[in-house]
Protein backbone atom coordinates (compact mmCIF):
# COMPACT_ATOMS: atom_id res chain seq x y z
CA UNK A 1 0.00 0.00 0.00
CA UNK A 2 1.42 3.32 -1.03
CA UNK A 3 0.45 6.84 -0.08
CA UNK A 4 -1.94 7.72 -2.93
CA UNK A 5 -3.62 4.35 -2.66
CA UNK A 6 -4.25 4.76 1.07
CA UNK A 7 -5.64 8.26 0.52
CA UNK A 8 -7.84 7.03 -2.31
CA UNK A 9 -9.29 4.22 -0.21
CA UNK A 10 -9.96 6.57 2.71
CA UNK A 11 -11.71 9.03 0.39
CA UNK A 12 -13.67 6.34 -1.43
CA UNK A 13 -14.78 4.67 1.79
CA UNK A 14 -15.93 7.96 3.27
CA UNK A 15 -17.77 8.88 0.07
CA UNK A 16 -19.67 5.58 -0.04
CA UNK A 17 -20.39 5.38 3.71
CA UNK A 18 -21.54 8.99 4.03
CA UNK A 19 -23.69 8.86 0.91
CA UNK A 20 -25.39 5.74 2.26
CA UNK A 21 -25.91 7.47 5.61
CA UNK A 22 -27.24 10.58 3.91
CA UNK A 23 -29.78 8.50 2.02
CA UNK A 24 -30.81 6.26 4.91
CA UNK A 25 -30.70 8.57 7.94
CA UNK A 26 -34.19 9.63 8.97
CA UNK A 27 -33.09 12.85 10.66
CA UNK A 28 -33.11 15.21 7.73
CA UNK A 29 -30.62 17.76 9.01
CA UNK A 30 -28.06 15.03 9.64
CA UNK A 31 -28.66 13.74 6.13
CA UNK A 32 -27.72 17.18 4.80
CA UNK A 33 -24.53 17.21 6.87
CA UNK A 34 -23.58 13.74 5.59
CA UNK A 35 -24.11 15.07 2.06
CA UNK A 36 -21.65 17.85 2.92
CA UNK A 37 -19.05 15.24 3.94
CA UNK A 38 -19.54 13.39 0.64
CA UNK A 39 -19.01 16.61 -1.32
CA UNK A 40 -15.84 17.53 0.60
CA UNK A 41 -14.39 14.03 0.08
CA UNK A 42 -15.16 14.38 -3.62
CA UNK A 43 -13.20 17.61 -3.71
CA UNK A 44 -10.28 15.67 -2.26
CA UNK A 45 -10.65 13.10 -5.02
CA UNK A 46 -10.54 15.83 -7.69
CA UNK A 47 -7.46 17.26 -6.02
CA UNK A 48 -5.81 13.83 -6.22
CA UNK A 49 -6.36 13.82 -9.97
CA UNK A 50 -4.58 17.17 -10.32
CA UNK A 51 -7.73 19.20 -11.00
CA UNK A 52 -7.11 21.80 -8.32
CA UNK A 53 -9.45 24.37 -9.84
CA UNK A 54 -12.31 21.89 -10.00
CA UNK A 55 -11.69 20.89 -6.38
CA UNK A 56 -11.89 24.53 -5.32
CA UNK A 57 -15.09 25.04 -7.33
CA UNK A 58 -16.54 21.90 -5.77
CA UNK A 59 -15.83 23.22 -2.28
CA UNK A 60 -17.13 26.73 -2.95
CA UNK A 61 -20.18 25.87 -5.01
CA UNK A 62 -21.40 22.62 -3.46
CA UNK A 63 -20.15 22.77 0.11
CA UNK A 64 -20.53 26.53 0.38
CA UNK A 65 -23.58 27.11 -1.76
CA UNK A 66 -25.87 24.18 -2.39
CA UNK A 67 -25.59 22.54 1.04
CA UNK A 68 -26.26 25.89 2.72
CA UNK A 69 -29.34 26.36 0.51
CA UNK A 70 -30.54 22.86 1.38
CA UNK A 71 -30.04 23.45 5.10
CA UNK A 72 -31.92 26.75 4.88
CA UNK A 73 -34.83 25.08 3.15
CA UNK A 74 -34.82 22.26 5.72
CA UNK A 75 -34.98 24.79 8.54
CA UNK A 76 -37.77 26.68 6.77
CA UNK A 77 -39.92 23.64 6.07
CA UNK A 78 -39.53 21.21 8.98
CA UNK A 79 -39.00 21.04 12.71
CA UNK A 80 -35.38 20.64 13.66
CA UNK A 81 -35.93 17.41 15.57
CA UNK A 82 -38.52 15.91 13.28
CA UNK A 83 -37.81 12.54 11.82
CA UNK A 84 -38.84 11.48 8.36
CA UNK A 85 -41.35 8.69 8.05
CA UNK A 86 -39.77 5.31 7.59
CA UNK A 87 -39.94 4.35 3.92
CA UNK A 88 -42.77 2.04 3.02
CA UNK A 89 -41.79 -1.60 2.68
CA UNK A 90 -42.79 -1.74 -0.97
CA UNK A 91 -40.80 1.41 -1.79
CA UNK A 92 -37.77 0.15 0.11
CA UNK A 93 -37.94 -3.22 -1.61
CA UNK A 94 -38.32 -1.84 -5.13
CA UNK A 95 -35.66 0.80 -4.51
CA UNK A 96 -33.18 -1.77 -3.22
CA UNK A 97 -33.88 -4.10 -6.14
CA UNK A 98 -33.35 -1.25 -8.61
CA UNK A 99 -30.15 -0.06 -6.94
CA UNK A 100 -28.55 -3.47 -6.45
CA UNK A 101 -29.59 -4.65 -9.89
CA UNK A 102 -28.28 -1.47 -11.47
CA UNK A 103 -24.98 -1.74 -9.66
CA UNK A 104 -24.59 -5.40 -10.69
CA UNK A 105 -25.47 -4.68 -14.31
CA UNK A 106 -23.18 -1.65 -14.61
CA UNK A 107 -20.25 -3.31 -12.91
CA UNK A 108 -20.61 -6.46 -14.99
CA UNK A 109 -20.41 -4.27 -18.08
CA UNK A 110 -17.66 -1.91 -16.97
CA UNK A 111 -15.14 -4.07 -15.14
CA UNK A 112 -14.17 -6.38 -18.03
CA UNK A 113 -14.01 -3.44 -20.45
CA UNK A 114 -10.53 -2.48 -21.59
CA UNK A 115 -10.07 1.29 -21.75
CA UNK A 116 -7.57 2.63 -24.26
CA UNK A 117 -5.69 5.71 -23.21
CA UNK A 118 -4.46 8.21 -25.74
CA UNK A 119 -0.76 8.40 -26.42
CA UNK A 120 -0.61 12.19 -26.62
CA UNK A 121 1.26 14.26 -24.08
CA UNK A 122 -0.65 15.49 -21.08
CA UNK A 123 -1.70 19.12 -20.98
CA UNK A 124 -1.17 21.09 -17.79
CA UNK A 125 -4.14 21.78 -15.55
CA UNK A 126 -2.93 25.11 -14.21
CA UNK A 127 -5.16 28.15 -14.05
CA UNK A 128 -3.58 29.77 -17.12
CA UNK A 129 -4.44 26.85 -19.41
CA UNK A 130 -7.94 26.53 -17.98
CA UNK A 131 -8.68 30.23 -18.33
CA UNK A 132 -7.37 30.44 -21.87
CA UNK A 133 -9.31 27.40 -23.03
CA UNK A 134 -12.48 28.52 -21.30
CA UNK A 135 -12.56 31.82 -23.19
CA UNK A 136 -11.02 30.62 -26.44
CA UNK A 137 -13.18 30.65 -29.56
CA UNK A 138 -10.88 28.49 -31.67
CA UNK A 139 -10.29 24.76 -31.53
CA UNK A 140 -10.57 23.28 -28.01
CA UNK A 141 -12.13 26.56 -26.92
CA UNK A 142 -15.16 26.62 -24.69
CA UNK A 143 -16.38 30.20 -25.09
CA UNK A 144 -19.85 29.21 -26.34
CA UNK A 145 -20.71 26.83 -23.45
CA UNK A 146 -19.36 29.46 -21.07
CA UNK A 147 -21.71 32.13 -22.40
CA UNK A 148 -24.66 29.72 -22.54
CA UNK A 149 -24.08 28.81 -18.89
CA UNK A 150 -24.01 32.48 -17.94
CA UNK A 151 -27.38 33.01 -19.64
CA UNK A 152 -28.74 29.90 -17.90
CA UNK A 153 -27.62 31.20 -14.52
CA UNK A 154 -29.25 34.57 -15.22
CA UNK A 155 -32.48 32.83 -16.21
CA UNK A 156 -32.33 30.69 -13.07
CA UNK A 157 -31.81 33.80 -10.95
CA UNK A 158 -34.81 35.62 -12.43
CA UNK A 159 -36.96 32.50 -12.37
CA UNK A 160 -36.13 31.74 -8.76
CA UNK A 161 -37.08 35.24 -7.64
CA UNK A 162 -40.29 35.07 -9.64
CA UNK A 163 -41.26 31.68 -8.21
CA UNK A 164 -40.35 32.32 -4.59
CA UNK A 165 -41.77 35.82 -4.11
CA UNK A 166 -45.04 36.19 -2.26
CA UNK A 167 -48.01 36.77 -4.53
CA UNK A 168 -49.78 40.06 -4.00
CA UNK A 169 -53.28 38.67 -3.63
CA UNK B 1 2.61 11.61 -8.86
CA UNK B 2 1.58 9.01 -11.37
CA UNK B 3 -1.91 8.03 -10.39
CA UNK B 4 -2.41 5.59 -13.24
CA UNK B 5 0.06 3.06 -11.91
CA UNK B 6 -1.36 3.26 -8.38
CA UNK B 7 -5.11 3.27 -8.92
CA UNK B 8 -6.71 1.69 -11.98
CA UNK B 9 -9.48 3.58 -13.76
CA UNK B 10 -11.87 0.78 -12.81
CA UNK B 11 -11.72 1.83 -9.14
CA UNK B 12 -13.02 5.28 -10.04
CA UNK B 13 -15.78 3.83 -12.21
CA UNK B 14 -16.83 1.43 -9.45
CA UNK B 15 -16.91 4.30 -6.95
CA UNK B 16 -19.05 6.48 -9.21
CA UNK B 17 -21.41 3.57 -9.94
CA UNK B 18 -21.93 3.02 -6.21
CA UNK B 19 -22.58 6.70 -5.53
CA UNK B 20 -24.96 6.98 -8.49
CA UNK B 21 -27.14 4.08 -7.43
CA UNK B 22 -27.11 5.16 -3.78
CA UNK B 23 -28.46 8.51 -4.98
CA UNK B 24 -31.09 6.70 -7.05
CA UNK B 25 -32.05 4.68 -3.97
CA UNK B 26 -32.48 7.94 -2.08
CA UNK B 27 -34.77 9.35 -4.77
CA UNK B 28 -36.83 6.16 -4.80
CA UNK B 29 -37.33 5.49 -1.09
CA UNK B 30 -37.78 9.01 0.28
CA UNK B 31 -41.04 10.92 0.04
CA UNK B 32 -39.64 14.25 1.22
CA UNK B 33 -38.84 16.70 -1.58
CA UNK B 34 -35.63 17.95 0.01
CA UNK B 35 -34.14 14.49 0.52
CA UNK B 36 -35.08 13.62 -3.04
CA UNK B 37 -33.16 16.71 -4.16
CA UNK B 38 -30.18 15.48 -2.14
CA UNK B 39 -30.35 12.15 -3.95
CA UNK B 40 -30.25 13.99 -7.27
CA UNK B 41 -27.19 15.94 -6.13
CA UNK B 42 -25.47 12.63 -5.30
CA UNK B 43 -26.24 11.32 -8.78
CA UNK B 44 -24.86 14.47 -10.44
CA UNK B 45 -21.68 14.16 -8.39
CA UNK B 46 -21.26 10.54 -9.43
CA UNK B 47 -21.40 11.67 -13.05
CA UNK B 48 -18.75 14.28 -12.28
CA UNK B 49 -16.40 11.62 -10.90
CA UNK B 50 -16.68 9.77 -14.18
CA UNK B 51 -16.04 12.83 -16.33
CA UNK B 52 -12.99 13.86 -14.34
CA UNK B 53 -11.57 10.34 -14.10
CA UNK B 54 -11.91 9.68 -17.84
CA UNK B 55 -10.33 13.05 -18.56
CA UNK B 56 -7.41 12.35 -16.27
CA UNK B 57 -6.81 8.73 -17.23
CA UNK B 58 -7.68 8.46 -20.90
CA UNK B 59 -7.48 11.91 -22.52
CA UNK B 60 -4.95 13.98 -20.57
CA UNK B 61 -4.11 16.06 -23.68
CA UNK B 62 -7.53 17.79 -23.57
CA UNK B 63 -9.58 19.31 -20.79
CA UNK B 64 -13.01 18.23 -22.03
CA UNK B 65 -14.04 16.25 -18.97
CA UNK B 66 -12.91 19.07 -16.74
CA UNK B 67 -15.06 21.64 -18.50
CA UNK B 68 -18.00 19.27 -18.71
CA UNK B 69 -17.79 18.73 -14.95
CA UNK B 70 -17.72 22.51 -14.45
CA UNK B 71 -20.86 22.91 -16.56
CA UNK B 72 -22.59 20.09 -14.68
CA UNK B 73 -21.80 21.90 -11.45
CA UNK B 74 -23.25 25.17 -12.75
CA UNK B 75 -26.42 23.40 -13.87
CA UNK B 76 -26.66 21.63 -10.50
CA UNK B 77 -26.49 25.01 -8.78
CA UNK B 78 -29.24 26.46 -10.99
CA UNK B 79 -31.33 23.34 -10.48
CA UNK B 80 -30.94 23.44 -6.70
CA UNK B 81 -31.92 27.11 -6.59
CA UNK B 82 -35.06 26.58 -8.69
CA UNK B 83 -35.99 23.40 -6.81
CA UNK B 84 -35.70 25.11 -3.45
CA UNK B 85 -37.79 28.07 -4.62
CA UNK B 86 -40.45 25.59 -5.70
CA UNK B 87 -40.20 23.68 -2.42
CA UNK B 88 -40.66 26.86 -0.37
CA UNK B 89 -43.67 27.78 -2.49
CA UNK B 90 -45.16 24.30 -2.13
CA UNK B 91 -44.65 24.51 1.63
CA UNK B 92 -46.50 27.85 1.75
CA UNK B 93 -49.46 26.34 -0.04
CA UNK B 94 -49.67 22.82 1.45
CA UNK B 95 -47.70 23.20 4.73
CA UNK B 96 -45.83 20.01 3.92
CA UNK B 97 -43.08 18.92 1.54
CA UNK B 98 -44.16 15.32 1.35
CA UNK B 99 -44.79 14.40 -2.29
CA UNK B 100 -47.69 12.12 -1.43
CA UNK B 101 -49.64 15.02 0.09
CA UNK B 102 -48.92 17.47 -2.70
CA UNK B 103 -51.61 16.39 -5.11
CA UNK B 104 -52.91 19.57 -6.73
CA UNK B 105 -51.41 21.38 -9.67
CA UNK B 106 -53.70 24.40 -9.73
CA UNK B 107 -52.80 27.08 -7.28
Amino acid sequence: MTGPKIIFFILAASIVVFSLLSVLDRRILRAAIYLLFVLVALAGLFYMMNFQFLAAVQLILYAGGIVVLIIFSILLTSQINSKLDAPRKSHLLSGLITAVGGIALSLATVIPFVFKATASDAIGTDMRTIGRQLLDTGEFGYALPFEVISILLLAALVGTIFIARKSKT
Amino acid sequence: MNLQSEIPLQYMVVLSTLVFFIGLLGVLIRRNLITMLMGIELMLNAVNINFVAFNHYLFPHRLEGHFFALIVMAIAAAEAAIAIALIINIYRKFLTVNVDDVDELKY
